[in-house]
């Protein structure tokens, strides 16, 4: 007997990979980070189908409960993401500011003033 | 020797002009400022300071603008670049001590430090900055007695070898760390750093700010 909430988080999953399948067409993100978001999306439809396998997953890694384990991958891929973004986001600072740099170095007044002379 | 006074300047417009007249007054002429998109009108009053007038359009941090000083200054021919505060905390009379073991080669970078002068500050601000001096130490193995002072001087090679990424205020480790790394002969200058009303109502060194240094600086350390 297969619940809402397993029926929701499969849909989830499925509309999450084609948002990612569509990222990929437009050539938004590469396919090695397609791959990784469809390992995540099919890991969890397929958990979601057969909740027994992530028990036997847990059972295996010494875990009572699935529940935990999918606590606990979720909180890793969580801060792996995280990790992500920062170095992303810090590239993309540094790329602004030899931008505004560039810009500085060009436009400074006082080599313009001496130009003018 | 060219030596070229680098200033990066952040809503300084009520500081700026005085700090500018006093490196004047002592014969400094290569004098770089770096206005970092500040919000009031500190550009528009260095306009006519025949200064060196740099301008980010948007704030990119302190880090930021004393990089694109210095790149201006190496740009310019400077055989020697002195980092100098905006606020009036660094006073002009210390520059010669600052500039002079790199004129005699003795080193090829000096910093400026308020911990080997008798030098008048709040508790607070000391407790931060002896803890900077830890973390330096425990980071990078760099034993100093004041790690994050505004006031340095480079020869134009050590110049060129320190690449500044960090944008804000965590650029100071990042100059250590790299003299550290770059094996920058360094010496440590005793200077007297002035804390005015003005300078502590700018808070730099607050708490705050120093976490997110020092959250900063671990995850470069983690990126590397």
């Amino acid at each position: 007997m297969i619940t809402i909430i397993q029926v929701l988080m499969i849909l989830f999953a499925l509309f999450a990979w084609s948002r990612a399948a569509l990222r990929l067409k437009d050539k938004s993100i590469r396919i090695t980070e397609f791959i990784f978001w469809s390992v995540l999306w099919a890991s969890l439809i397929t958990f979601s189908v057969s909740p027994a396998l992530l028990q036997f997953l847990s059972s295996v890694l010494g875990i009572q409960r699935a529940t935990d384990l999918a606590v606990y991958v979720s909180i890793i891929v969580l801060f792996y993401l995280m990790f992500r973004i920062y170095v992303k986001v810090d590239k993309q600072g540094q790329e602004i500011t030899q931008v505004v740099r560039n810009v500085a170095l060009k436009n400074n007044l006082y080599v313009k003033k001496k130009n003018k002379k | 020797m060219k030596l070229f006074i680098v200033i990066a300047a952040y809503n300084e417009e009520k500081s700026i002009l005085k700090v500018i007249s006093d490196l004047k007054k002592a014969g400094y002429k290569n004098i770089v400022v770096v206005d970092d998109g500040s919000k009031d009108n500190t550009y528009t009053v260095l306009k006519k300071s025949g200064v060196h007038l740099l301008h980010h359009i948007i704030n990119r941090g302190q880090g930021a603008a004393l990089k694109t000083g210095i790149d201006y200054a190496l740009m310019n021919g400077a055989d020697i670049i002195v980092t100098f505060d905006a606020d009036g905390q660094h006073r002009v009379e210390d520059i010669p001590a600052m500039t002079n073991p790199i004129i005699t080669k003795e080193c090829d970078a000096t910093i400026g430090s308020r911990f080997l002068k008798k030098t008048k500050m709040p508790l607070l601000r000391k407790i931060t900055l002896k803890i900077g001096v830890i973390i330096m130490w425990l980071f990078y193995g760099v034993k100093m007695t004041d790690a994050h002072n505004g006031f340095r001087a480079f020869s134009r090679e050590a110049a060129k070898k320190i690449n500044i990424t960090s944008d804000r205020m965590e650029h100071a480790s990042q100059i250590i760390e790299e003299i550290y790394r770059k094996k920058i002969k360094y010496k440590e200058i005793p200077v007297i750093i002035r804390y005015t009303d003005y300078s502590m109502e700018k808070g730099h060194g607050g708490i705050r700010q120093a976490c997110s240094v020092f959250g900063r600086m671990f995850l470069r350390k983690l990126l590397r």
